[in-house]
């Protein structure tokens, strides 16, 4: 200990540990996952690069607070149930989160190495962790506290409400969650792909959480099957979580959106994840493959998609009214699209879609666009180029430009405040929303967002909830 | 796992089918529907709910085997399971009292439009209904819509039962007695719905229509099932399943209906497979 205490230089010394990966040649034909992960030699070693900071700068980054040195340090030591002890501390999802969170712009962005060097690989490790821990057998499940005879309901088995569940279970509530599909997880099986989410995953956190006592009832749309009334007044739930997700998909309006071949990225990308559709007809959902897809967007959906469609046999085009600096997708997705040869057709904008006589879609006419003022985002805004106006020669258009609040709970919940585009308002210190007992989380609040913030939303919700349910106060505002 | 109460032939590709899903029936309201999903390897497809009993805690599906989802449930027997069904989805049909209602049920289509018929005749309305069918061995639920109706007048496309001709042929009848209806309710194959709202139209009768077009998940969240109506995009699982048959884009629709023709004869082929 005191030795290595003494040899400081070594953390200057070691770059940032890469981390293996299936050749983009290959994995370009596969839903297997793509990077492979560390092994336990290779993750001790990046786990040394961390300095341990007195006042790390990383923790603040991160939506849940993880202890991010900590379980670094029990990685350090070669001691990884530990470290999987400490991270689980935080975050019910850490083989999930070291996969799909966008720790470049959260926790690695503040790391004080990246001043110099790079920081921390502190995604990777978070699923080495994780993947330690399920690869070898023995998952130690936390201590669940005695009953308090309170029930709570969760809809929506998404990142927020599995939070929820994972944290009221172990202080002693009986949980339920409803979730509307046949199956739990939300948009991390409907949603992320298999190549960079595997569903195995996905299920072994769900089957610990329902290890633990969390009660899943798929089928059931609340809103429909039950109201939250009814849930509260017939079926004995004392307090309520509402992580349903937002989930609408947009349209742009331009003609030719309603031709065959045409898919919101929600409606392709749950065809092929959730339904099986990439095994068609081993599976019952078709899926149009098609010879060339065009994907209309610049996030990490429409990066999903155009790698789906890529496996799925169709040159794959992404088509992006911005410039590359101004796509939302994470770097890294990008990177990976580029490398499995996803081509990108920047500062272009769809302006109808063409079809035949059967009403499949053959074309997509397309605008040059140039960078003009910066708009209301702070991004500079796309201006179209005059007489710019090109064919891409398509059979498949997938709109990945957003989604947009479901009204199918909301309209069907009186009194539930919403805001302007129909989100739910909540009380941002609790998650509380205007119904007493009902709180909400994720992308049903925030409108399109990230699987860790869903889950910081959930972390929060689920300690005003417990107080809510043992009739605890509400802790006063902290004086600034 | 939802059990299957009660199966039963109305025709040789149409089958009645009792599913027990008590929170479903508690619910259901007419024009709702269920999505099901009859096993793992499974498609979502949607049904509309024919018929639903609080007590007992069933729902009735009626179905006709038109792709391999339809097929394999017509092979069911009493007592299997299906793995998923989840409802009521859709805005139930607007019912209210009115003078006088016509319902026309062509094909399968009998089937949900008989809880419409019905709820208007609780409701007080005066309802008379049309029933088309292609032959007679092909018309189904005629016991059940007499009961549900004030009258029911029935044609055959080819003259073996009542009146020789289509629905239309009967509403055009009807409407040149110069019957006051207030409102058609018209559910079955998608010519036959355009074909009703486009001779209603220039009489200025509101037609509603039940629209059955492809979905995946029934909750608003993929926009399988847009049609046009009015000019604008509307997604069917959550804005209808019922719409304004004189705003409908039907020639969209009809295209976007055959978009999976290919797909779904090569799904069938799989399942001649796997009973060999």
């Amino acid at each position: 200990m005191n030795d290595k205490n003494k040899t400081t230089p070594k953390k200057e010394l070691v770059p940032r540990q890469p981390m293996p990966e299936q050749p983009a040649e290959e994995r370009q034909k596969n839903f297997k996952e793509v990077p492979y992960g560390y092994s336990p030699e290779t993750a001790m070693i990046e786990a040394r690069r961390c300095i341990q900071c007195k006042k790390p700068r990383c923790v603040a980054g991160c939506p849940v607070g993880i202890d991010i040195p900590g379980f670094i340090k029990a990685i350090e030591d070669g001691d990884f149930p530990e470290s999987i002890r400490i991270l689980k501390e935080s975050n019910a999802l850490p083989a999930v989160c070291g996969r799909v969170c966008p720790q470049e712009d959260q926790c690695e962005i503040l790391c004080v190495l990246s001043v110099k060097q790079e920081p921390v690989a502190i995604g990777r490790l978070e699923r080495f962790a994780a993947d330690w821990e399920r690869e070898h057998g023995e998952v130690k499940l936390p201590k669940v506290a005695p009953p308090t005879g309170r029930k709570v309901a969760v809809v929506g088995a998404g990142p927020a409400g599995l939070t929820v569940a994972g944290d009221l279970i172990v202080k002693g509530h009986e949980v339920t969650i409803f979730e509307a599909l046949h199956k739990p997880g939300g948009v991390l099986v409907y949603g992320i792909p298999e190549f960079r989410l595997p569903n195995e995953i996905v299920e072994f956190e769900i089957s610990n959480l329902e290890k633990l006592g969390v009660k899943m009832v798929n089928n059931v749309v609340v809103g429909k099957t039950f109201t939250i009334k009814e849930l509260m007044e017939e079926e004995g739930f004392d307090s309520v979580f509402l992580g349903v997700g937002a989930g609408l998909p947009w349209f742009m309006g331009i003609p030719g959106e309603n031709l065959n071949g045409v898919y919101s990225a929600n409606e392709y990308l749950t065809r092929s994840n959730l339904m099986g559709g990439f095994d068609f007809p081993r599976h019952d959902t078709p899926l149009k493959k098609g010879k060339r897809a065009a994907i209309i967007g610049g996030g990490n959906v429409a990066m999903d998609a155009a790698r789906t469609a890529k496996r799925l046999g169709a040159e794959s085009i992404v088509v992006y009214r911005r410039s590359r600096n101004e796509m939302p997708a994470r770097i890294e997705e990008i990177h990976h699209a580029e490398e499995e040869g996803i081509e990108f057709h920047f500062l272009t904008a769809p302006v109808r879609i063409l079809g035949n006589d059967e009403g499949s879609v053959v074309g997509m006419e397309c605008l040059k666009m140039e960078l003009g003022e910066p708009d209301d985002s702070g991004r500079r805004r796309p201006v179209p180029v005059k007489g710019s106006e090109y064919v891409l020669n398509v059979d498949v258009v997938i709109v990945s430009v957003g989604t947009g609040s479901n009204p199918l709970l909301t309209k069907s919940t009186p009194g539930l405040e919403l805001n302007k585009w129909d989100y739910i308002v909540v009380d941002e210190k609790t998650g509380a929303t205007s119904i007493p007992g009902v709180y909400a989380g994720g992308d049903i609040v925030r409108g399109a967002a990230t699987v860790i913030l869903a889950m910081g939303d959930g972390r929060m919700a689920s300690g005003a909830m417990h107080r809510y349910l043992m009739g605890e106060p509400e802790e006063e505002p902290e004086e600034s | 796992m939802f059990t299957i109460t009660k199966k039963m032939n109305l025709s040789h590709d149409v089958h009645w089918m009792d599913v027990d899903a008590p929170y479903i029936a508690r619910k259901a309201q007419p024009g709702q529907f269920v999505i099901v999903r009859i096993g793992v390897t499974g498609e979502r497809i949607p049904l509309t709910i024919a018929d639903s009993d609080r007590d007992a805690g069933t729902i009735t599906l009626v179905f006709q085997e038109v792709g391999k989802s339809t097929m394999v449930m017509g092979g069911m027997k009493q007592g299997d399971n299906i793995d998923d069904v989840v409802g009521p989805l859709g805005v139930p049909s607007h019912i209210e009292k009115l003078g006088l209602v016509v319902c026309i049920g062509g094909g399968i289509g009998i089937a949900p439009v008989h809880p419409v018929a019905r709820g208007y005749k609780e409701a007080g309305s005066k309802v008379i209904s049309i029933l088309g069918a292609r032959t007679k061995d092909l018309l189904i639920m005629e016991k059940e819509m007499v009961k549900a109706s004030t009258e029911v007048r029935v044609c055959t496309d080819d003259g073996s039962y009542g009146q020789k001709g289509f629905v239309t042929n009967v509403l055009e009848d009807l409407i040149k007695e110069g019957a006051p209806i207030d409102v058609i309710v018209a559910i079955g194959p998608v010519p036959m719905m355009e074909a009703v709202s486009k001779l209603t139209k220039p009489y200025g009768i509101k037609t509603v229509v039940s629209l059955n077009p492809i979905m995946v998940d029934g909750t608003g969240m993929c926009g399988a099932c847009r049609v046009t109506v009015g000019g604008e995009v509307k997604f069917a699982c959550v804005d209808g399943p019922d719409f304004d048959g004189h705003e409908v884009d039907f020639a969209e629709l009809r295209l976007r209906q055959r978009m999976y023709l290919k797909e779904e004869r090569e799904a069938i082929e799989t399942l001649t497979y796997m009973s060999e």
